[in-house]
């Protein structure tokens, strides 16, 4: 497909350019099933990330009532009725987990599916471009007014669109900083220059790199910042389905008329009538006709803007559309089309989503309300009493992780006759002590273990610490063990 | 480097010279920003030299126009921090030593600020946990030479023990070898009588009546009758387990010998009163607190 160049069209300077200067992208409206497919699902996220702080979520009294909250300085993360402490960061790596075993699955299936429809530099960037073909029209007008020269009405329109940028971005950083605080009232600490200093920073930088990466960098954060469609091509296999240019079809690109007068020979006349309409509404400005290549994030409007005008010349849409290269090839070679979604590596990847999606139900599922955590004391390890009975000291740490105080009693199984006393507790029975654990808090105490003296005692024996809820009934342990000096 | 005109006839760009296999790369420049943002960093980097410390000299450095120094902010914070404390350690000075026993969080407050304090200025003698050498006692365990109560460990701790301060224990083991007062055999007797008192073997030949009357003789002003010791004057148990100096014969005859004197320093003035309460507080946690 690529021709060879001829020579005045050739970069001839010396050393080569220090910096290619960038080729303003002028993405022209269009309209049709993947268009409308990209303007619901900007809907549905820009709608969650905007909205989602202001969600409600009863948890009780003295707890945040916000649905998903992350709380610093308590430490704690919120997500509706899971409530993670940060020891439990381990679920957001299976997140993380989750999130590239999808890409992969997604690129496998249908190639670039995250970079065309749901990465946030595209949505942003999509919105962005409608604000400016709703203010300086479409892009015939405003390569036209760029050429020309600055009018006060262009002028007028330019300060407009950046304002609606602009507001767009602050919006964007306004919300981000909702999801770490009590979004009500920080909106209404925010009106009344109440909020904390750190908010309006984070604003201001989210309203920037929004403001920046949406309104100017665009497509070069895809072509040269994102590490993705690197990743993304060494992952790739020849099955999966990507946005593509049927040259099998298209070529050799000429004129309806042309096209009809070589027909009428009894020859092949490709469909492609080379209207540059792929090329037009393309937000990275790459022509796909040149095959899958870097640039391309595979968002499908070509395939709309190219099936608009085949109705038009009445020739069949889908001369662009998800296809690979193999079904390009079966087709010249008058074979039927083979479709593989079901393969290894399609199916390698369900499984271990499927794996990990259960792991992390499983762990959330058996997750404890109730912990206690034991450390040994190091120096000394064990203490002879004047009696020549024998002491250990521990450090208890236990977790109550539900949103309200509550009484628990700690036992002991472990050397024959041993007593437990902890320090500062209050013994309603003498060998039975009970303590109260504050709500949603770690209470770490320091407990002794006191064996009489044995002479057939073993040097170190296991003791388990179990403590239960009085009230509930939960129950937790941990083992360490109990040495002889 | 005639390579840089060299033109790939099929992309129509320049290529870079560069060829492997027969391979050549494409020259594919950065776009402008990019370019730009890297002479930012440049220019920003320079900023870096003006306003922070940056170049050494000969004896010192550039200290730049904020004169931002590590140093001093260290210092910033560990003030910032002897206020935070203040205010916390205002509400231990008030309390009581068997209320802050019974509060949790004052519990939780004067044993964190224990554990630090003891750290610095005990665990030299007493070890890090407080688990004691030779000649320095384990304060886990349930025997104390000046008594174990939150307020003879707190006296301990302010005034020591031999210390030279006016208020301080005091009591002498004798040097009854040394001075003459018993002779070498006698030693030995009251030594191993001294063994049996907490069932510990003797020797052979041991004389047990004649060890009773020399202990009953020398000792028992002290130690008191049944060896049982005596908090006032810092005379140990002679009767439980735990030995402070060992209870093999021959080290027992060179403290019967010898004698013993060990010195705790005097901690008034040198901790302020709300520091020795929450040292107090940890020690008599540790375990061994009546």
């Amino acid at each position: 497909m690529n021709k060879p160049v001829s020579p005045d069209e050739l970069i001839t300077d010396e050393d080569g350019p220090l910096y290619a200067p960038r080729k303003k992208v002028y993405p022209q409206s269009v309209s049709g099933r993947f268009r409308s497919i990209k303007w619901r699902l900007m809907a549905v996220c820009l709608g969650v990330y905007y909205l989602l702080p202001f969600v409600r979520w009863n948890r009780g009294l003295g707890a945040p009532d916000q649905a998903v909250l992350i709380d610093f300085p308590n430490r704690r993360f919120y997500f509706f009725f899971i409530e993670l402490w940060p020891q439990e960061i381990y679920y957001f790596t299976g997140l993380l987990v989750l999130a590239a075993l999808a890409l992969f699955l997604m690129n496998a299936l249908g190639g670039r599916i995250w970079c065309g429809y749901l990465c946030p530099q595209t949505v942003w960037t999509d919105l962005f471009y409608a604000v400016e073909r709703l203010v300086e029209g479409d892009r015939r007008a405003q390569i036209k007014a760029d050429a020309g020269p600055m009018t006060a009405k262009r002028a007028g329109r330019r300060v407009l669109k950046h304002a609606i940028w602009l507001m767009i971005a602050w919006w964007t950083g306004g919300a981000w900083v909702l999801y770490f605080a009590d979004a009500p009232t920080l909106v209404r600490d925010l009106a009344t220059f109440q909020a904390p200093a750190i908010a309006y920073v984070w604003i201001a930088i989210l309203t920037a790199s929004t403001y920046l990466l949406a309104g100017y960098m665009r497509e070069q954060v895809c072509v040269y910042m994102c590490p993705w469609p690197r990743i993304q091509a060494a992952l790739t296999d020849e099955w999966a389905l990507n946005v593509t240019y049927k040259y099998d079809r298209g070529e050799p690109r000429c004129s309806v008329k042309k096209a009809f007068d070589i027909r009428a020979l009894g020859e092949k006349a490709g469909d492609c009538i080379d209207c540059n309409q792929c090329v037009a509404v393309c937000p990275t400005g790459i022509d796909i006709r040149d095959g899958a290549q870097l640039g391309c994030i595979q968002c499908g409007l070509c395939i709309d803007a190219c099936d608009a005008v085949m109705t038009k010349v009445s020739r069949g849409t889908g001369l662009i559309g998800y296809d690979n290269d193999i079904n390009v090839q079966r087709r010249i070679a008058g074979k039927e089309e083979v479709f593989k979604p079901v393969r290894a590596r399609t199916v390698v990847y369900a499984g271990l989503i499927t794996v990990v999606c259960a792991v992390m139900l499983y762990a959330l599922m058996s997750r404890t309300l109730l912990d206690v955590n034991v450390l040994h004391d190091r120096n000394p390890i064990a203490v002879r009493l004047s009696d020549g009975a024998t002491r250990n000291g521990y450090t208890l740490r236990f977790l109550n992780k539900r949103g309200f105080d509550r009484v628990i009693a700690i036992d002991i199984d472990g050397p024959p006759e041993a007593k437990l006393h902890v320090i500062g507790a209050d013994s309603v029975t003498p060998d039975r002590p009970m303590i109260v654990l504050g709500r949603d808090a770690t209470t770490e105490l320091r407990v002794l273990v006191t064996a009489p003296f044995d002479e057939k005692a073993e040097k170190s024996v296991p003791v388990t610490f179990r403590i239960t809820d009085v009230g509930l009934g939960e129950v937790a342990s941990a083992t360490d063990h109990f040495v002889l000096p | 480097m005639s390579e840089h005109n060299e033109i790939d006839h099929v992309s129509g760009r320049s290529t870079t010279g560069h060829e492997w296999d027969g391979i050549k790369e494409l020259n594919t420049p950065l776009p402008r920003w990019w370019v730009l943002t890297f002479y930012a960093t440049i220019i920003w980097a320079i900023g870096y030299w003006v306003v922070y410390p940056a170049w050494p000299l000969v004896s010192g450095y550039t200290t730049g126009l904020f004169q931002y120094s590590t140093r001093a902010s260290v210092a910033t914070d560990l003030a910032d921090l002897e206020k935070l404390r203040g205010e916390k350690m205002a509400v231990l000075g008030n309390a009581s030593l068997a209320d802050i026993e019974k509060d949790p969080a004052l519990l939780a407050l004067a044993r964190a600020r224990g554990k630090t304090v003891f750290a610095d200025n005990c665990a030299p003698c007493h070890g890090s946990g407080g688990a004691g050498a030779k000649g320095f006692p384990n304060l886990n365990d349930d025997d104390w030479l000046w008594g174990g109560s939150l307020d003879q460990i707190m006296q301990t701790i302010q005034f020591g023990a031999r210390s030279g301060h006016a208020k301080t224990h005091e009591g002498q083991m004798l040097a009854f070898g040394r001075d003459g007062i018993l002779k070498k055999d006698e030693i030995v007797t009251v030594a191993n009588y001294v063994r049996s008192l907490s069932g510990l073997s003797t020797a052979p030949k041991f004389d047990a009546a004649a060890g009773k009357k020399l202990f009953t003789e020398n000792c028992t002003s002290c130690h008191g009758d049944n060896g049982k010791g005596n908090p006032e004057l810092g005379a140990p148990n002679l009767t439980d387990q735990i030995w402070l100096y060992g209870s093999d014969e021959e080290t027992l005859v060179e403290t019967i010998t010898n004698g013993r004197a060990g010195v705790m320093p005097a901690w008034v003035g040198r901790l302020d009163p709300v520091t020795v309460k929450a040292l107090t507080v940890y020690v008599h946690s540790l375990g061994g607190g009546k």
